[in-house]
């Protein structure tokens, strides 16, 4: 029997639901039937709304795609403005001030705090420029992602970016693929690092070269949710970037009418693919939903991925300072956590104009690149105060922390993340000191088994957790190791469970130490965890309190806002009018 | 009035009558089960698998992980709270640091 979502679908899905959108927004929060809450709610996500966490009713996270993190010039002013303006919720978070912007891991941009009412302005603001909302969340094709300067890097066997844009205009708003069984997240890769992380979406098109021919592979079925990780598999089809849009018809189509609609955690296309196999994906799309003969694989150039590889070469994040195959440079920067509050986004805009084409793009790991700076203009550039809280030059410890939302927003998660991830940052980078050929090393700290950051494919892997200390319960995380992609991508290895968060910094500098001390010449972190079992790494991981200080222990759940002076459920404002006045309870 | 109860946001919560009642994250004391081999499962609720009605007790099976041994997996029905009268659809949340029995209830109504 279907779910009660795909019931809610049947009746109202896709762009229909804007119309219904705007006039709740028009008559106000009360508008919407109490009865129909849920229902609502779920329709509003294929519109980039997810109405927020317990405690903060009426509040909702609004998600931008940004197709493969191109944000073009004139958009991210606008992009601030809007944060800045409609942002600000009722209290403010102690690291980042009132109003935010969140670079995601999927290229996208998140703010929270937004109020139903004002939707209708915000839409015609990030409108006017050409930005959309529109299929942010909800069960359709994602944002989709890719190598972040496409089209402007040096080391392209192929220029992705008209592929992805292709894409994203052929299936936004496109009523045959706007109601899928589950989200359906895609990945282009043209650049010879890896750099989209094609292995952990469900469909993955990867460049690949027959007859003389540089196109692209297809792999299909990857993901990181609920336990159940999966790296996307060969189907053996190779394509030239002008079909790329064909077989991606057919393989969302394939998964709108095979995919799981009676059981949303057997949905995505992974669960399909343990299922049936890559060779019978391939046979079901070739004879029922393309209509040319589909090409055998050809040569995939996997052999020369550097992208988080644990190799440490190459460009990896796309922090520092590069060339662009013009003449002109890619500046990218360190965004701690991918959260930069609303007034350095506008500075940010404003830099991007002065010294770039005012154009900016978004890294999967939460930063942010200014492109087209002329060489004579560099120096300038990187003197510019902003640039000292968002480095082109960091310690690894600040560039390679990535947090997903945690319990400061997010219902499912556990633990709190973005501001701890911070703390840990800082933290490491005054007390651990790398070995100096590791620039890269990647922690990632994600509140629960969605994975938003993507902990399985990082150095040391955070996931939220709960344990007891002196009796009492307290935030805990899981530590992973070794995880990464490249050529052979790895999931980590879960080899210690339910640290305190408040030894984890601790557990990662024994760690970082007894590498130093083991390792054998020129070995890399990836290298070392891969050579040893679980229970040897499990002991090279010491859980320790050290001076850090955690303030986030408690069940930061149980509270409205995390960082309010007054955090418990019954001091929370929500749900308010559009004036972010408390609205009185019914009884 | 029929109750209305549903998982949503991939498990996080449980909702009672379009009401948001019951979320993950909470630790739970579970009793009499084989769940894991601890006398007493310190259960950490980590998301909603099913959610059903055996009136009037709302029931869940919910995935997690016993915190003091390390077992993961899912529970046998467990009561999550009550609603006593349907037509006033006033829910009764239990007290999840009590001490819970998971068992193997006929929950019946909508179950998801």
């Amino acid at each position: 029997m279907p779910t009660k979502v795909e019931g809610w679908k049947d009746e109202v899905y896709g762009n229909e639901i804007r119309e219904h959108l705007m006039e709740f927004a028009e008559e106000g929060w009360e508008s919407i039937p109490e009865d129909e809450h849920d229902a609502w709610f779920e329709r509003f996500k294929w519109w980039g709304l997810y109405h927020q966490r317990s405690g903060q009713e009426s509040y909702f996270m609004m998600r931008i795609g940004t197709p493969n993190g191109v944000i073009k010039p004139g958009q991210l002013e606008v992009i601030g403005e809007v944060a800045r303006d409609y942002a600000a919720g009722p209290a403010a978070n102690p690291e980042f001030g009132a109003a935010v912007c969140d670079w995601t891991t999927r290229q996208s941009i998140q703010l929270h705090w937004i109020k139903l009412e004002d939707i209708p302005e915000i839409f015609e603001k990030l409108e006017s420029v050409g930005l959309s909302t529109q299929q942010a969340c909800g069960d359709s094709w994602r944002n989709i992602v890719g190598c972040p300067v496409a089209g402007k890097d040096k080391h392209e066997h192929v220029d992705a970016w008209p592929v992805a844009e292709e894409l994203h205009e052929t299936f936004k708003g496109n009523d045959d693929y706007s109601n899928l069984p589950r989200k359906w997240k895609v990945a282009i890769t043209g650049c010879d690092e890896g750099c989209g992380q094609g292995d952990i979406n469900d469909l993955a098109f990867e460049p690949a070269e027959k007859n003389g021919e540089v196109g692209f592979n297809v792999r299909v079925g990857g993901g990181l949710s609920r336990k159940e990780a999966r790296l996307a598999r060969d189907i053996d089809v190779w394509v030239p970037a002008d079909q790329a849009a064909d077989v991606a018809h057919g393989m969302s189509a394939l998964f709108r009418e095979y995919g799981d609609r009676e059981d949303r955690f057997n949905a995505r296309i992974k669960f399909l693919m343990d299922e049936w196999g890559p060779e019978k994906m391939r046979q079901v799309l070739q004879d029922e939903f393309v209509d040319f003969e589909l090409e055998t694989a050809g040569e995939d150039m996997r052999d020369q991925y550097t992208y988080n590889s644990g190799g440490q070469t190459g460009h990896n994040d796309h922090v520092g300072i590069n060339e662009q195959p013009d003449g002109n440079y890619y500046v990218g920067l360190n965004v701690l956590v991918g959260r930069m509050g609303a007034e350095d986004t506008l500075e940010l805009a404003e830099l991007a104009d002065k010294y770039g084409s005012g154009e900016v793009r978004l890294t999967q790991r939460q930063n942010v690149i200014i492109m087209d700076v002329p060489e004579d203009e560099l120096e300038d550039l990187k003197s510019e105060p902003l640039l000292d809280d968002y480095s082109p030059t960091p310690s690894p410890f600040m560039r390679g922390s990535i947090a997903c939302t945690g319990t400061e927003y997010c219902s499912l998660s556990i633990v709190e993340t973005k501001n701890r991830q911070v703390r840990y940052a800082r933290w490491l980078k005054e007390n651990v000191e790398l070995p100096a050929d590791h620039e890269d090393f990647h922690i990632h700290l994600s509140g629960c088994t969605a994975s938003c950051a993507q902990p399985q494919i990082a150095d040391v892997s955070l996931r939220g957790m709960k344990t007891r200390k002196d009796g009492e319960p307290v935030e805990a995380l899981d530590i992973g190791l070794g995880g990464g992609l490249g050529e052979d991508p790895r999931f980590a290895d879960w080899v210690e469970m339910r640290v305190p968060a408040d030894e984890v910094p601790g557990a990662i500098k024994n760690l970082v130490n007894s590498f130093k001390e083991l390792r054998e010449d020129g070995e890399t972190f990836r290298d070392f965890v891969e050579a040893r079992d679980e229970e040897t790494l499990a002991e090279l991981v010491e859980p320790e309190e050290t001076d850090y200080d955690d303030p986030y222990m408690h069940n930061t759940k149980m509270t409205w806002y995390p960082y309010a002076d007054e955090d418990d459920m019954q001091s929370s404002p929500a749900p308010t009018n559009g004036q972010g006045e408390p609205l009185e309870a019914d009884d | 009035m029929t109750t209305d109860v549903h998982q949503l946001d991939d498990g996080a919560w449980i909702s009672v009558n379009d009401s948001r009642e019951v979320n993950v994250s909470d630790l739970w004391r579970l009793a009499q089960t084989d769940f894991c081999r601890c006398e007493m499962a310190d259960f950490l609720a980590e998301g909603f698998v099913k959610v059903g009605v055996d009136y009037p007790n709302i029931e869940a099976r919910i995935a997690g992980q016993c915190i003091a041994c390390g077992e993961s997996g899912v529970t046998d029905w467990l009561t999550v709270g009550r609603v006593v009268d349907p037509d006033s659809g006033e829910f009764y949340g239990v007290v999840h640091e009590s001490v819970h029995f998971p068992g193997k209830h006929a929950a019946d109504g909508d179950s998801e």
